[in-house]
């Protein structure tokens, strides 16, 4: 068997793959119960008798979820079901607490949708949507010892406060026809999900933290020969590799499924249904436990919950939230904005897309929006080691700081100090304006005053002028910006200079 | 000669202490000296109502409540009188094990929401009553700590699977206690100890603290000696509660004022249906309780009621589809039982092999075979087979209900088609066991409520037996008046209660 390429897997057979995406929603509280959701509490701290699954505990429907999973399945172009139920899905695992997940299964509230996917030359693809529905995350199981698997931990601890945590599960029918596109549509969908879900303000989008996860699965058909068509050439097995969580990991997850499938098929080896683990280190995957049966969840309609039935009514109201498309929305922006490709790319990858839409609505030029954003921001962001958004002050203020600027109150390099003190926490940018006494000098009495202390201290200098070497006056206008501490604006030192000389600038 | 007030009926005790004539410390403790008298130890083959006493907790609530009487607090009804709570409810800082070894030693770290609603009551917590291991069965034998024995001949069982419940009412233990009735387990205990019990509207009561067996065929419910008292716990554990998804969103049905509108014994215009299925028209029920059956229907016909026959005929099929859908159920409730955060734990290299290990020692075999059973009916290819035909006869169990109602307000049969059975006799026939309850599975099926009442003794054996009245959900107030008028046309005749009748039980030295 020899190792194939990705490309050569591509020229030899006709992809099909099709994505799962869980959203872990950033909703308060967690699915069933009132504790709290929120990443990173120390172990079991978040937790009470139902997310535990103690005797005689009972769920009972978070319905903030449910608004966030109607507008995501909205988003996505889903009908949305007038009665759906939960199910329970049983299987024993210890992270699991009730020994059975409370899921949605042959009724998910949003069904049926289609999302438009813009690749990075422009081309759409629509990608058909399934289904979108909701479910409960199990917790975290931690192996101690050995080489950190199941198999030979000396023992394992399991920490339940992910447990119960609402998950949407939004999952493709299988998409076909996009050959060595694959990889590049698979990671472009996942990465618009995960820019609608932050639209929507539904989940933080985080895929490091597991807020956003993809399962990929993919299999490979013969390519027709002629006269047949590719619709007609049954879909070869399927393998399913579970948790790829990065844009990067999901393109190369597929590169090498692609390339291993392809080695087997063509070595005459079959391909086994199985699902596989993502290894990030090695960019590989491997099997997981191997299963002699199909796995039976004995799935049946959860009694202890009501159906949810949103009104028609309120399923409108909550249409009427849905933000624009992602892909739609920049090139909308783009366009407005006036901004080159290569600046519009940046500006996304940094997530300041928002950010600076909000700057400029709040009455800033989109180019002093992005060079603030883009510039000093980004620089301090990376200092600190944080996103943009998570940065303390608001696009208002950047908008309120440019305004300083602009109407001269303040120079760029004072706006850079007051800067400073926003994020210090000192208040508005007029405010530390005022506070740090950072305002631009502007009365002429006190320049004229610095301009000819400093032009009695370098007689030589306004000689200089006076001799028409107009520019020696740089030395002048050095000291007075130092003498006022450089809240001086530069250009009047300079006015004033020439006409003490008795120069014509 | 002193009052001895573990005969009194709740509402007398209430009264006697408001009026001031006894406190709870000394109600409390007349039922504790009971206990210690007459419940004895599985050991000792005495009735072994209860699996855990709280003395201490009860003398403590009493002691309170006492104090708050005396410095003139206006305090609930029930305040005071003591009860007893099925082991099936959860019970902070008590023991609760559903009658499960799995659970032994188990302390729950929260309340149930009819725990709490019952301190807030202030009504003394006398301990946890006895049931078969998780509610299955009808008979208290398959209880992990052994069985509750019937206090009309101790030989004899109480019912099940509330038989500690019903037993403890039958041994003036206790005035009051918590039953949970899944297909019977609350009436059919109350029909063989000649008690009241009531299975009340499903969403009634919240299930919530409540230890699973079948969701959506569970509910808890009042048991009392008298219809009076079991409606005056009815009015403290109903209403609605947002930690119960399925509870309903309206008051509690005024089911005291219903009682005491049946004690006028004035039934003039109620039409009463006699299920034809359950009636024991085809055969199979015992002589004496078919007679006391009939003898009955006289009763409520001489307060002037109209008594019609209806037809139920799907019925047949009841029992079937009760026993696909509860361990279905069951088989995912019981799956928390994995040893991984609570209950017995048996040690092994793995965790999937310490599962097994817990759960083959853990549970009874009872408990065993309805997993997996339940196991079986839910799995893929044999679904449609089995649960979702089970579904559909429900839905046809609920649509004769539906057509009976329609011709009257209440229907009414035996209980049980028999006495209590002896101990031992049908342990090993789970299918005769499972007949047990074949009046009483329908109104789970259908979400209605039923109520169970002394109807007399049969005259071959001289035990109880129960009379089953059913009403449309919603209406558990229909039960209470009908039930209060028979129970005050019978008493009459009696001379007093049936309770009375029963045979003195031995006092422990």
């Amino acid at each position: 068997m020899s190792a194939m390429t990705y490309e050569q897997a591509m020229e030899e057979f006709d992809p099909v793959f099709g994505i799962e995406v869980h959203v872990e929603l950033n909703t308060r509280t967690k699915m069933f119960c009132g504790c709290a959701n929120e990443f990173g509490a120390e172990p079991n701290t978040q937790v009470c008798p139902v997310c535990l699954g103690l005797p005689g505990a009972m769920p009972v429907t978070n319905q903030k979820a449910v608004e966030s999973a109607i507008r995501l399945g909205l988003a996505l172009g889903c009908s949305i079901r007038e009665s759906s139920r939960f199910a329970r899905k049983n299987y024993f695992y210890p992270d699991l607490s009730k020994d059975y997940q409370i899921s949605q299964y042959d009724e998910p509230t949003c069904y049926e949708g289609s999302l438009d996917v813009v690749l990075d030359d422009g081309t759409v693809v629509t990608v058909a949507i399934e289904r979108a529905h909701m479910e409960e995350d199990a917790g975290k199981n931690t192996h101690v010892g050995g080489s950190g698997g199941i198999q030979g931990a000396d023992y394992s601890l399991v920490d339940y406060n992910r447990g119960g945590v609402p998950l949407v599960e939004i999952v493709t029918k299988p998409i076909t026809g996009m050959g060595d596109r694959t990889a590049e549509v698979a990671r472009a969908y996942v990465a618009t999900i995960r820019d609608i879900v932050r639209a929507l303000g539904i989940s933080d989008g985080r895929m490091e933290q597991g807020s956003v996860r993809a399962d990929v699965n993919l299999s490979l058909r013969p390519k027709a020969v002629a006269g047949e068509s590719q619709d007609d050439v049954p879909f070869g097995k399927r393998s399913e590799t579970k948790n790829v969580n990065s844009l990067r990991a999901i393109e190369r997850a597929v590169h090498f499924e692609a390339a291993r499938q392809a080695s087997l098929l063509l070595a005459g080896q079959p391909v086994v249904q199985e699902t596989r683990h993502w290894h990030e280190d090695t960019s590989s995957t491997t099997p997981g436990r191997s299963k002699e049966e199909a796995e039976d969840y004995r799935y049946f309609p959860e009694p202890d919950l009501l159906p949810v039935q949103p009104s028609r009514e309120w399923v409108e109201e909550l249409r009427g939230t849905i933000p624009e498309h992602p892909a739609k929305m920049r090139a909308r922006l783009r366009e407005e904005w006036g901004f080159s490709d290569l600046e519009m790319r940046d500006v996304v990858a940094a997530d300041a897309l928002v950010l600076i839409a909000d700057t400029v609505a709040a009455g800033t030029t989109p180019q002093a929006a992005r060079k603030w954003w883009m510039g000093e921001l980004s620089r301090v962001a990376n200092d600190r080691e944080v996103a943009l958004t998570a940065l303390p002050l608001t696009p208002a203020a950047i908008a309120e700081l440019q305004g300083l600027v602009d109407s001269g109150r303040i120079n760029d390099k004072l706006a850079r100090q007051a800067l400073e003190g926003v994020l210090a926490g000192e208040g508005s940018p007029a405010e530390v304006v005022a506070s740090r006494g950072l305002e631009v000098v502007s009365d002429d009495s006190a320049l004229e005053k610095a301009v000819d202390e400093a032009l009695a201290a370098q007689p030589d200098v306004l000689a200089k002028i006076q001799d028409g070497k107009v520019q020696a006056a740089g030395a002048i206008v050095g000291a007075v910006m130092k003498a006022t501490r450089g809240q001086a604006d530069a250009g009047r030192v300079r006015e004033i200079i020439l006409q003490r000389a008795g120069v014509e600038a | 000669m002193a009052i001895d007030w573990t005969r009194k009926t709740a509402a007398q005790m209430a009264d006697a202490l408001a009026a001031g004539e006894v406190t709870s410390v000394e109600l409390v403790q007349a039922h504790l000296d009971r206990i210690a008298a007459v419940d004895g130890t599985v050991e000792s083959n005495s009735v072994h109502a209860f699996l855990h006493i709280d003395a201490e907790g009860a003398l403590e609530t009493a002691r309170a409540v006492d104090a708050d009487r005396a410095a003139g607090v206006e305090l609930p009804r029930l305040a005071g009188v003591p009860i007893g709570i099925k082991d099936v409810l959860v019970t902070k800082g008590l023991p609760t094990t559903a009658g499960s070894r799995i659970l032994e030693g188990w302390i729950p770290p929260y309340d149930a929401t009819v725990t709490r609603r019952v301190r807030e009551a202030r009504m003394p917590i006398l301990g946890k009553t006895n049931m078969d291991e998780f509610a299955m069965g009808s008979s208290t034998e398959h209880s992990g700590y052994g069985p509750t024995r019937n206090p009309w001949d101790l030989d004899r069982i109480p019912g099940g699977s509330g038989g500690g419940s019903a037993a403890a009412l039958a041994a003036f233990e206790a005035p009051l206690t918590i039953g949970s009735d899944t297909g019977g387990s609350i009436r059919q205990p109350a029909s063989v100890t000649a008690t009241v019990g009531v299975k009340p509207t499903y969403g009634g009561v919240s299930r919530f603290g409540a230890i699973a067996l079948a969701s959506s065929l569970d509910q808890l419910g009042p048991c009392g000696r008298t219809v009076l008292d079991t409606a005056l716990l009815h009015e403290v554990m109903g209403g609605h509660d947002e930690m119960d998804a399925t509870s309903l969103d309206e008051p509690v049905p005024a089911v005291v004022e219903a009682a005491l509108e049946g004690a006028q014994m004035d039934l003039t215009g109620v039409k009463v249906g006699v299920v034809r299925e359950l009636s024991g028209a085809d055969g199979g029920y015992q002589a004496g309780v078919t007679q006391r059956f009939e003898e009955s229907l006289d009763k409520l016909r001489a307060m002037g009621a109209e008594i019609v026959e209806v037809s139920c005929p799907s019925f047949e099929y009841a029992l079937a589809a009760y026993y696909v859908i509860l361990p279905s159920e069951a088989s995912s409730n019981l799956a928390k039982f994995d040893s991984v955060r609570f209950g017995l734990r048996v040690e092994k290299p793995t965790v999937e092999k310490t599962m097994l290990a817990t759960r083959a020692e853990g549970f009874g075999d009872e408990v065993k075979r309805r997993i997996i059973l339940g196991t079986y009916a839910l799995s893929a290819g044999y679904y449609d087979a089995y649960y979702g035909s089970a579904q559909k006869v429900r839905t046809l169990v609920q649509r004769d209900f539906d057509a009976a109602f329609a011709q009257c307000d209440v229907l009414v049969s035996p209980t049980t088609p028999t006495t209590p059975f002896k101990i031992g006799e049908r342990i090993d026939d789970p299918l005769a066991m499972y007949l047990n309850d074949i009046a009483t599975i329908p109104a789970n099926l259908a979400g209605i409520p039923g109520m169970s009442l002394p109807s007399g003794l049969a005259p071959e054996d001289g035990l109880p037996v129960g009379f089953q009245i059913l009403a449309p959900a919603h209406e558990d107030a229909r039960l209470y008046r009908i039930g209060a008028a028979l129970e005050a046309s019978l008493t009459a005749e009696w001379g007093g209660p049936l309770s009375a009748q029963a045979p003195e039980l031995e006092v422990a030295s």
